[in-house]
């Protein structure tokens, strides 16, 4: 129990995991704070395997680095996210994909 | 490597964020928007200027992260030529939201920050980062009108981006982990070395090799354009985006963005992934394909101008991909020509459906009845900008498509360049009609042109849609000075391995 080491294949397996929850998530769900969510799911999966690539395989920098940039670029699509989803709000009092569907064809 | 920084090679898109955050400061301390606008402009100057400063340097910088050359510095002018029309074209549209001014004007600078540095890139995470700084601003300006239109637009655009950008770093990840770079020409070393053939990418004994994960990577990637282009698997958000969105927007959108879309795709294309190109050779010409015949055929059923012109746009990446999937000089200096003249044609047809559905206060295209009298000039922009779109000569579009299907033709892509005219002949059909719509003479409806609500047209739109008119005639008559310079721009980048 206490020699498991976990190696590159568990981390991408998780890696890979979540970032197919997120996607599941994105693609199913219908109110736009929960896609947001699985959006960073999603991102919080690659991180993962960029920071485990950087660990296990190569000697390189990048990737870490890399990761760091993900949580940036994440953040500020939060921002932007929410922000919008108060301006969706206003206009028509719902937050559900259903009834955001004033375009179609 | 450390201290291998140049500055100067960055210096226009320093300038342009410099110019954004002064115009969004300067928004809080002034309060005359005229005075706000000429800053723009003139702001505008130092980019240009540094840009021009650049011309005929080759290097890298940043480790290598930043690379200027031809090819980059050739969207550099298209991205902000079209920032120029743009803002230009925005001054009949700015009364909605006139509260606002200094963050319109500034987010549609950082975006072109972003586009600029999109060209203008060799490495995958700076890539990435140049790609959302694009996308966000663009998401926000599209939610500039806060109607339920335009905020459903700009939701929409969001969340379809912001999954596809994460399919598409996925793909980065990928890759990067497999080959343990993220520069391009790091990559390209890794897979010209590690001999994967053709056949031994997608089956590996049954296992996944490394070629298959590098080449789900790069389907990922590929993805991740797709999107940022308007290709057809990854087009939902097009017309949706284009009809909510603020017209301005709509033009920019659809042309510096798709510019910029297109320069990292040939980049990382013919940079990156040259060695395996019979894998992927095959897939561009189908998405192409798709993309011509979609965008075609569904435009035909639409009634709101701007989505007409959404539509159109997926096609025209079609076209486009043409030139992609070919790969040679020819072929790559056709895509750089046909966004040229596709920058230029759309920005001219965006610009005269602003003044006209200012006039008609309608974007649908059955609203446009007998415009051709009452708004003159508008009406022959457009006219002109429809023909060039279709490519009948002697316009820009005619000089375009011709050297991208003679391209195809030359590396025995008959099949595609055949493809491309059937397509033309469909895309006269819905252009045409709007011509036709224009010109008919209809008493009941040319009542609206006595509508007060933005009569006048301003000079800065005329100004746009003049150079518009004379850039789409000069680009259709007399092409060979573009021509030379863009075969100039792709040769550099297919010679190029750099060493360090």
């Amino acid at each position: 129990m206490i020699d498991f080491m976990p190696n590159l294949n568990h981390f991408l397996t998780l890696s890979a995991i979540l970032f197919t929850i997120g996607l599941f998530g994105a693609l199913t769900k219908r109110n736009l704070i929960v896609i947001l969510m699985s959006v960073e799911i999603m991102l919080n999966g690659i991180n993962i395997a960029l920071v485990a690539f950087a660990n296990y395989t190569i000697v390189a920098i990048s990737g870490h680095v890399f990761a760091l940039f993900v949580i940036t670029v994440a953040a500020a699509e939060v921002a932007i996210g929410l922000a919008l989803i108060i301006a969706v709000f206003r206009t028509r009092d719902t937050i559900d994909l259903r009834n955001i569907n004033l375009l179609k064809w | 490597m450390i201290n291998d920084v140049n500055l100067n090679y960055l210096s226009p898109e320093i300038a342009m964020v410099a110019l954004a955050i002064i115009i969004i400061l300067g928004d809080l301390v002034i309060k005359n928007r005229q005075l706000l606008t000429l800053i723009t402009f003139a702001g505008l100057l130092v980019p240009v200027m540094l840009t021009i400063n650049l011309w005929g340097t080759t290097g890298e910088s940043f480790n290598g992260a930043l690379v200027v050359d031809q090819f980059a510095l050739f969207f550099k002018f298209l991205v902000m030529f079209a920032v120029f029309i743009v803002i230009l074209s925005s001054q009949d549209y700015l009364h909605r939201f006139t509260r606002y001014t200094g963050e319109y004007y500034g987010l549609i600078l950082l975006s072109a920050a972003g586009m600029m540095l999109v060209a203008g890139t060799r490495e995958l995470i700076s890539m990435y980062l140049a790609l959302e700084l694009t996308t966000f601003s663009i998401v926000a300006l599209a939610a500039f009108l806060k109607t339920k239109e335009s905020t459903e637009s700009a939701i929409k655009y969001l969340v379809l981006s912001a999954v596809t950008s994460a399919v598409m770093l996925y793909g980065i990840v990928l890759v990067f982990g497999l080959t343990g770079s993220t520069h391009f020409h790091g990559i390209a070393e890794w897979i010209g070395n590690s001999n994967v053939s053709s056949t031994s990418l997608i089956l590996d004994s049954g296992t996944l090799g490394d070629g298959a994960i590098g080449f789900i990577g790069f389907l990922f990637i590929l993805a991740g354009f797709g999107f940022k282009v308007a290709t057809v698997p990854f087009h939902m958000w097009v017309p949706d985006v284009y009809e909510g969105a603020p017209t301005p927007i709509t033009a920019y959108l659809s042309v510096a963005s798709k510019a910029a879309g297109f320069a990292i795709l040939l980049r990382v294309l013919y940079e990156v992934f040259q060695p395996i190109q019979p894998d992927w050779q095959l897939l561009i010409a189908v998405l192409a394909v798709i993309s011509m015949f979609t965008g075609n055929l569904l435009a035909i059923v639409q009634s709101n101008i701007k989505r007409l012109l959404g539509y159109s746009t997926i096609a025209h990446a079609g076209y486009i991909l043409i030139g992609v999937t070919v790969g040679n000089t020819l072929g790559q200096s056709g895509v750089l020509f046909y966004l040229a003249v596709y920058t230029i044609t759309n920005l001219g047809a965006f610009a005269s459906v602003i003044v006209i559905s200012n006039l008609t206060n309608s974007e649908k295209t059955s609203d446009f009845i007998g415009i051709g009298r009452v708004a003159i000039f508008p009406a022959i922009v457009l006219t002109i900008a429809l023909i060039s779109l279709t490519g009948a000569p002697p316009t820009a579009g005619f000089i375009g498509k011709v050297y991208l299907f003679n391209a195809a033709v030359q590396s025995d892509y008959t099949w595609l360049a055949i493809v491309g005219v059937v397509n033309s002949v469909i895309s006269a059909y819905y252009y045409w009609k709007v011509i036709r719509i224009m010109y008919q003479s209809s008493g009941a409806s040319t009542d609206t042109s006595g509508d007060p609500n933005g009569n006048r047209v301003s000079a800065s739109m005329n100004i746009s849609l003049g150079i518009a008119l004379v850039g789409i005639l000069i680009l259709g008559i007399a092409p060979d000075w573009i021509l030379g310079f863009v075969e100039n721009a792709v040769a550099i980048v297919q010679t190029t391995y750099p060493t360090a």
